[in-house]
């Protein structure tokens, strides 16, 4: 059974991965065409690098998921706490008008949001179709995440911690501060990490209502797959991997140290 | 903390960026460019009963054999340690933080009459056979870009099927059959339901992979959509009252699923 | 996550030292005229073709950042690949662009519905090196809104080492079941449709809904044969040998023969399309002056030659034409012998009902092959409302009979 099932394993995990490795290979490949080795080079980065159509793309997904992740968690932090003292009826219809984003298909939510900017545009407000657009409408598909992370932790904690903390002499704001924030911030975390991924990983939504002016990354390798395509996007696709395995790698040892150090305390306990 | 206000600016947001959107694409759907009422794009869509269509057919078949690939492998993971679990999972969610295009494009590179496996298959005398620009293609692109989704909350449920529970029902006689099917099947149904709607939902309105692995010569509703509004037909009202279509069945067919997920889960808790 | 940023910041900082100003300096004639908006942080907004300009690849010219160089307006480029497209964007209403590159039948079709600006030739002083026949044109009569930028036609391309010669010279090679599944068709409605109606016989330009339909027909019938509907994804598939016929636009035919040597092309004996791309200004633009003096740079014999060397289309400048070598001046493909001319047709701007129809017929045509009862959708739909609506009543009856089994059995209420 043994083997069976760590062969099983590593049939889905090269399924996975063989894409991935093959656009790396090729990265390294002289010949433009795909398929063909020809010899190793690493002139599709250095290339790369010179492409400044990539660069600010790249630039503009950073700062596009920065502003819109941390907008949307304030948001969304804000309005599960407002949530959650919802009349029950009231609770229901905004969670579910608030899992809509989610749920739709992202081409329709993408399709809504490119009439809404239209429909403003066409009633004289000044929205250019660009950076503006991408952030508001991020946003919009990060709140929902963000709601759905906190919102638990809300309903864990014990409001009377609260009740407590005034009770000693704390203002709303500190007891707000002190005692409210620490105790759902994980969920916060949590929230603002899906949201950064998400925006950075977004391609639908953001075709639908990016301008001229400010391209995201995803719609940069879009528009190169549909042309002649050169080996830089291999190039970017392998640094992309690289820079999300450390990441990753980061986070996942950061955990097990973590995770370790409460069993050694736990253990020192007893 | 006591209070609903802290929701105010989030449900402003929500009204402006959810709901007044999905008012606008209702709105397209019904009047022609001149701002009449008509009801002739919802019935044109009628037309189109066949894209609909194999979009549907070729969504479930990818989710099927997702869910047939990732529920053994989401219990093989689900019983390793902790540290291993971790391990495993992130090498499942790796790929996710890719450029789902850059993923895509690497399965043409494999697929191409000049691709990787033909050149292989064709040491051996076999080939060439025709992959890229068929429907299973397609289909093994959804595959390949969702399957995390399914993995994932199959994964969660199943770690919290405590080892000792299938060790009882060995115990009481049953063989691996009967454990599957009354054992674990039951006790995994929310994840297999949310499974299910996380490969479904994108899988049925994507509008790249057709693009890129299909051929574009058949299209699915997603790309129908895109052809609408910024393709080669240029029609909005159409493209709104297709989405409006989408947006209803999809719904519908969450709904269903939901409430088989919870029937089942009702009796389990009783 | 701070690796990441650490990561990027490294990254950027890497971009920051590698990257080397590499400047040819092109030779203008009036350098005044170019320095005018230096340094007040002008921007316009370019939307081209996809390989439609020199972007210093092969050794070529960089004319994006020669332009910037020169005039410190800053471009934003981005592509697109049919001209359908542009309209689209354009109609859409949603983003500002300052110059476009639609050809022939768009250009007519966007000045008549109000969607460009007048050009003020003035700004235009290059436009003397534009050939006459290329001057008010079917498209542009008045010569208000739009440039040449370049013409070529569309042409067969195919693998010398996969078609046989006997096959040759006609459109019919598109429609030959001999090589089913190494057929690429053009992904865009005015070409394909108009190869069709080119092989039965009709003008290129569809006149009625008939012809349309005998066109839609016979594309249908050769729908099983192609490999797939594409753009520029056709220099990849035929340059790497996955297909083996495509018709395609000249230029970009000697792009990829240059490529891959197995790659030849003919003329098909019906005749073909000639068309003109053009370089206009729509309304939304609010950069005129800028858009306009990027238009003259195009025109600048230096970076026409440039462009044309690079992209391989056909050039209307005739200054550049002089620049040019002439085996590239003089490559039948590019500048095609009288006798391929006087067969070719130029697209036209068709009527409004006719634009529709060829869009439906687009649709259709990639839609499927089979027929299904257009009620089937408003059927599941019900269908799946009456599920949802029996779960539900299935379940509270359940639930009912079972707290009545438990009532009875334990004699008391649950709660």
């Amino acid at each position: 059974m043994k083997w069976l099932s760590k062969s099983y394993v590593g049939v889905v995990m090269t399924f996975l991965y063989a894409p991935i490795i093959v656009l790396i290979v090729f990265s390294f490949n002289q010949s433009k065409s795909r398929g063909a080795w020809t010899g190793f080079t690493l002139d599709w980065y250095r290339q790369l690098f010179h492409n400044e159509t990539i660069l600010q793309s790249l630039m503009n997904t950073l700062v596009i998921a920065v502003v819109s992740s941390v907008i949307a968690t304030l948001l969304g932090t804000l309005a599960a706490i407002g949530i959650v003292n919802m009349k029950r009826w009231q609770r229901n219809l905004v969670m579910n008008i608030t899992y809509m984003p989610i749920i739709n298909p992202e081409i329709v939510v993408g399709v809504s949001l490119m009439l809404l900017f239209v429909w403003i545009k066409s009633m004289g407000v000044a929205v250019e179709f660009g950076f503006v657009t991408l952030v508001l409408a991020h946003i919009t598909f990060n709140v929902p995440y963000v709601i759905l992370n906190v919102m638990p932790k809300l309903r864990q904690m014990d409001t009377s911690l609260y009740e407590a903390a005034q009770d000693l002499g704390c203002n709303p704001r500190q007891a707000f501060f002190k005692v409210v924030v620490p105790e759902i911030l994980p969920g916060i975390i949590s929230g603002f990490l899906m949201s950064f991924t998400y925006s950075l990983d977004d391609f639908i939504i953001s075709y639908f209502v990016s301008g001229p002016t400010s391209q995201t990354l995803p719609i940069t390798i879009y528009s190169m797959t549909r042309r002649k395509v050169s080996p830089e996007i291999n190039a970017l696709s392998a640094i992309i991997f690289v820079v999300v395995l450390v990441v990753l790698l980061a986070v996942n040892i950061h955990d097990a140290h973590k995770e370790r150090e409460s069993r050694m305390k736990a253990r020192a306990r007893a | 903390m006591k209070s609903k206000s802290a929701a105010v600016p989030y449900l402003i947001w929500m009204v402006i960026f959810i709901v007044v959107p999905l008012v606008l694409v209702a709105y397209y759907a019904v009047t022609t460019p001149e701002g009449q009422f008509t009801i002739s794009y919802i019935s044109q869509v009628g037309e189109y009963t066949a894209v609909l269509m194999r979009s549907i057919w070729l969504a479930l078949i990818a989710t099927v054999i997702c869910l047939f690939i990732a529920y053994p492998l989401a219990f093989i993971i689900s019983r390793r340690s902790g540290n291993g679990q971790r391990t495993m999972i992130m090498l499942i969610m790796l790929p996710m933080w890719m450029n789902f295009l850059l993923r895509t494009y690497a399965w043409m590179t494999i697929l191409e009459k000049n691709g990787l496996i033909n050149r292989f298959l064709s040491n051996f005398g076999i080939g060439p056979l025709e992959m890229i620009n068929t429907q299973g293609a397609v289909v093994l692109g959804m595959i390949y870009n969702y399957l995390p989704f399914m993995i994932l909350p199959l994964y969660s449920v199943m770690t919290k099927i405590p080892n000792s529970l299938i060790e009882a029902a060995q115990d009481l006689g049953c063989n691996t059959k009967k454990i599957l099917t009354k054992v674990l099947i039951p006790l995994t149904i929310p994840g297999i339901s949310s499974g299910i709607i996380m490969v479904f939902i994108p899988s049925v309105s994507t509008f790249i992979i057709s693009r890129m692995l299909g051929g574009g010569g058949n299209l699915l509703v997603g790309d129908l959509i895109e052809l609408q509004f910024l393709g080669n037909a240029y029609n909005p009202n159409l493209g709104a009252a297709i989405s409006l279509v989408l947006m209803v069945l999809i719904l519908l067919c969450m709904s269903i699923t939901n409430q088989f997920g919870d029937e089942e889960k009702g009796e389990l808790l009783k | 996550m701070k690796k990441l940023f650490a990561i990027a910041a490294v990254a950027l900082a890497m971009v920051g030292t590698m990257a080397l100003p590499v400047s040819a300096q092109v030779t203008v004639e009036d350098p005044d005229y170019y320095t005018r908006f230096k340094g007040q942080g002008k921007s316009i907004n370019v939307h081209n073709w996809g390989e439609y300009i020199s972007d210093g690849g092969d050794g070529g010219m960089d004319v994006i950042q020669e332009f910037e160089d020169l005039t410190g307006i800053k471009v934003n480029y981005t592509t697109f690949s049919t001209n359908e497209e542009v309209y689209a964007r354009l109609r859409n209403g949603g983003a500002s662009y300052d110059l476009l590159f639609p050809s022939d039948y768009m250009v007519s079709r966007m000045i008549q519905e109000g969607m460009l600006n007048p050009l003020n030739f003035d700004n235009l002083p290059n436009y003397k090196y534009i050939d006459e026949s290329f001057r008010n044109t079917a498209s542009d009569p008045e010569n208000l809104y739009s440039v040449p930028y370049t013409w070529g036609t569309v042409v067969m391309i195919y693998n010398t080492t996969m078609v046989d010669e006997m096959d040759l010279g006609s459109w019919d090679l598109l429609w030959n079941e001999k090589y089913m599944g190494e057929i690429l068709m053009i992904g865009n409605s005015r070409d394909t449709f108009g190869i069709a109606l080119k092989r039965l016989g009709y003008p290129m330009n569809p006149e009625n809904q008939e012809q349309l339909d005998e066109a839609l027909e016979s594309l249908k019938d050769q729908k099983p044969l192609t490999q797939a509907y594409v753009m520029d994804e056709i220099f990849d598939k035929m340059i790497g040998g996955e297909a083996s016929i495509a018709p395609y636009y000249a230029g970009d035919a000697l792009t990829m023969m240059a490529d891959n040597p197995d790659l030849s092309y003919f003329f098909p004996e019906e005749g073909t399309n000639r068309f003109i791309d053009y370089v206009v200004i729509p309304t939304c633009s609010k950069e005129q002056e800028c858009a306009e003096m990027f238009m003259n740079f195009l025109m600048e014999p230096e970076v026409a030659a440039a462009n044309i060397e690079y992209i391989g289309y056909s050039s209307p400048n005739t200054a550049a034409l002089e620049l040019l070598p002439p085996e590239v001046t003089e490559n039948p493909l590019a500048y095609p012998p009288d006798e391929v001319i006087e067969k070719t047709e130029a697209w036209i701007n068709l009527s409004d009902e006719m634009n529709l129809a060829v869009d439906r017929a687009w649709t259709d045509l990639l839609s499927s092959d089979e027929e299904y009862n257009r009620w089937l959708i408003p059927i599941l739909m019900v269908l799946a409302i009456l599920a949802s609506i029996g779960i539900n009543v299935t379940r509270a009856y359940r639930r009912r009979r079972e707290k009545a089994l438990y009532d009875s059995l334990n004699g008391t209420k649950t709660p």
